[in-house]
């Protein structure tokens, strides 16, 4: 286990209870990631990446096993002190984007600063900063209805950067995307990745997204099946 | 501060679905407020009415006085002696002397109470002083309703048959010389009013009466046998008859907030519903539940406000427009029991709007707030995928 990891999973099991019976989504699962990994867990439907994600990102408490997000146990966590790990120190980035359709571009990445009681002036910035990093300067003032699927993407990665996480969680970011698209936001996020030294993992079966990471683990059943790095310069 | 802004934002971005709802509750506001102003100008319109028509400052009994038996006038009187008469003559209290009779009008017969009132008293408005206009026969005044029932008029004469204090009938023409216009029918129904000196004369009471009418500057209490009634008592009738009318009232308007609040226990059950993967994006940022659950609570109950806000658009022209036009009664409430004028001026007090305005905020958090407990229950994962549950 490496000793200087933010996430350090052991012995992890997950079951749900489906009826009257019960179901393993990961089963004795032993991981750990480094500061600044750009890593995937890979794997058909069903295999355990979102249980294996939810949990990371402490919407999720596991059955059996430990695991620390830096530093903090998840299962002894407060819902509040989850709600802070979340809140300063994780990012999410989701298949369907997630963004809020109420608000513009500006107030959705706005939003995770407005949590954290940011100054006016710190939030603009850092908005600015965030929106100018995925490309959307211009956009800022529109609506999520108003942009097309890659834009509301990189306004979900902007809203996951912004407030600077140690850690960012991404499920199925792709998977709503044609090529371009898909390659475009991927690029954006190894490039943040680079620049900030923020540690990305992907929930993904798409080819695409495998080609830029650095690490893939590939679930199958609930089980590690393999934990493979890579050498990857692309960007 | 975070929820209050992001409910309102969504509440706004919520479109129409916000808006019909805020009308129907803004309804409810106006209607509540305008009841209740219509019931309390009534209110304050009858008790001014009585106090200044019937029953002054307070009234001081005597000791066998009962206004809902009529037998009890044979014996309910008493010479004013003392310091009653001290405070007559002081004109502090006016005594009024009340004995049953019977009047002929036109050859019919129809009782009636004779009541005798000093023509220079001050205390109550009846005009006592027209007394005065008449010099050769005994004047007499009588209210409107009485005028209608009796078929009499300004001028025309009546004979009044009573008993005096020794139980003989004795009979004298009265001339109307005026007909009185009040809101209040117990000075006015089956009444005629002559001056006190002329009915103590002919029913030999000389120097008596039955009631005092304390006048402004009375301090209150009981003399002797007087036993004082001070306006507690007095106008409990009319405040019960009020208070019972507003508990009608509040059924009517119970129902049509019912129904506003119903439209938003609704709404927020739907939007917890439809937006279940807003919620769950909500945790995923950092919020704890109860933010999210004060998000939803707030984007519920600031329907009130806007309610209180576009009630206010139309209300206040509306209510200020009826207030200074008043509200025209049938004459057939003229039956209820109670003082009421031809038209009623509703009286919009802060504390009512005030009241009114905690009552629908209130009412609605409650009805927001009750949906939202479910979010307790839901998983964030679960929400995420915007899983039925």
């Amino acid at each position: 286990m490496n000793e200087s990891a933010i996430i350090k999973i052991e012995k992890l099991t997950k079951r749900f209870h489906v009826g009257t019976g019960e179901f393993t989504a990961l089963h004795d699962i032993n991981l750990s990631f480094g500061k600044g990994e750009f890593a995937g867990l890979v794997g058909p439907s069903g295999s355990g990446k979102t249980t294996l994600l939810n949990i990371i990102g402490t919407l999720d408490y596991p059955s059996e096993g430990s695991v620390e997000v830096i530093g903090q146990s998840i299962s002894g966590l407060t819902n509040r002190q989850s709600a802070h790990l979340r809140n300063y120190n994780i990012g999410f980035i989701f298949q369907t984007y997630n963004l809020l359709p109420v608000y513009t571009v500006f107030e959705n990445v706005e939003f995770a600063l407005l949590l954290q009681n940011r100054t006016a002036g710190e939030r603009k910035k850092a908005v600015m900063e965030a929106l100018d990093w995925v490309g959307l300067t211009d956009k800022q003032r529109s609506k999520p209805s108003q942009l097309s699927g890659g834009e509301c993407q990189r306004v979900a990665i902007a809203r996951a950067m912004v407030k600077r996480p140690l850690l960012v969680l991404a499920d199925e970011p792709s998977a709503n995307l044609d090529a371009k698209n898909s390659h475009n936001i991927v690029q954006t996020m190894k490039k943040l990745n680079k620049e900030l030294n923020t540690t990305f993992i992907f929930a993904t079966h798409d080819e695409k997204v495998m080609q830029y990471l650095d690490r893939i683990i590939t679930l199958k059943d609930g089980i590690v099946e393999t934990d493979k790095l890579i050498l990857n310069t692309e960007i | 501060m975070l929820a209050i802004k992001l409910a309102f934002r969504n509440l706004i971005g919520a479109g129409l679905r916000t808006w019909l709802n805020v009308t129907v509750l803004s309804i409810a506001f106006v209607i509540i407020v305008f009841y209740n102003g219509m019931l309390d100008g009534w209110n304050q319109q009858a008790l001014t009415d009585t106090k200044e028509w019937e029953v002054g400052n307070g009234e001081l009994w005597h000791s066998g006085y009962d206004p809902y038996d009529p037998f009890c006038l044979q014996d309910a009187h008493a010479p004013v002696t003392g310091k009653a008469k001290t405070l007559v003559d002081a004109r502090q209290l006016t005594p009024i002397l009340i004995t049953q009779a019977t009047i002929y009008p036109q050859g019919r017969m129809q009782n009636i109470y004779l009541k005798g009132v000093d023509p220079d008293q001050q205390i109550i408005k009846l005009p006592s002083t027209l007394f005065k206009s008449e010099t050769n026969d005994v004047p007499a005044i009588i209210g409107k309703r009485m005028a209608e029932a009796s078929k009499l008029h300004k001028g025309d004469r009546v004979l009044v048959r009573w008993r005096d204090k020794n139980g003989t009938f004795d009979t004298r023409e009265v001339k109307i010389v005026s007909v009185f216009n009040s809101n209040v029918q117990s000075v006015d129904n089956n009444q005629i009013w002559i001056p006190l000196g002329v009915l103590q004369h002919l029913t030999g009471m000389e120097n008596e009466a039955t009631l005092l009418i304390a006048g402004k500057n009375y301090a209150g209490g009981s003399i002797a046998d007087w036993q004082f009634k001070d306006l507690n008592y007095l106008l409990k009738e009319i405040k019960d008859i009020i208070r019972t009318k507003k508990v009608g009232a509040a059924v009517i308007y119970g129902l049509l907030l019912s129904i506003a609040l119903l439209a938003i226990f609704d709404t927020q059950v739907l939007s917890i519903f439809r937006r279940q993967k807003e919620i769950g994006t909500y945790i995923a940022l950092g919020m704890t539940r109860i933010q999210v659950i004060a998000i939803f609570t707030i984007e519920g109950s600031a329907h009130s406000l806007f309610a209180i806000l576009l009630g206010s658009v139309y209300g206040i022209p509306l209510l200020w427009y009826i207030q200074n036009a008043g509200i025209p009664m049938p004459k057939s409430v003229d039956s209820m029991g109670v003082s009421i004028s031809e038209k009623i001026i509703p009286v919009y007090s802060m504390e009512l709007i005030l009241s009114t305005i905690l009552l629908v905020i209130i009412s609605a958090t409650i009805v927001s707030y009750f949906p939202t407990r479910k979010i307790t229950r839901l998983r964030p994962t679960d929400a995420l995928k915007g899983k039925i549950q």
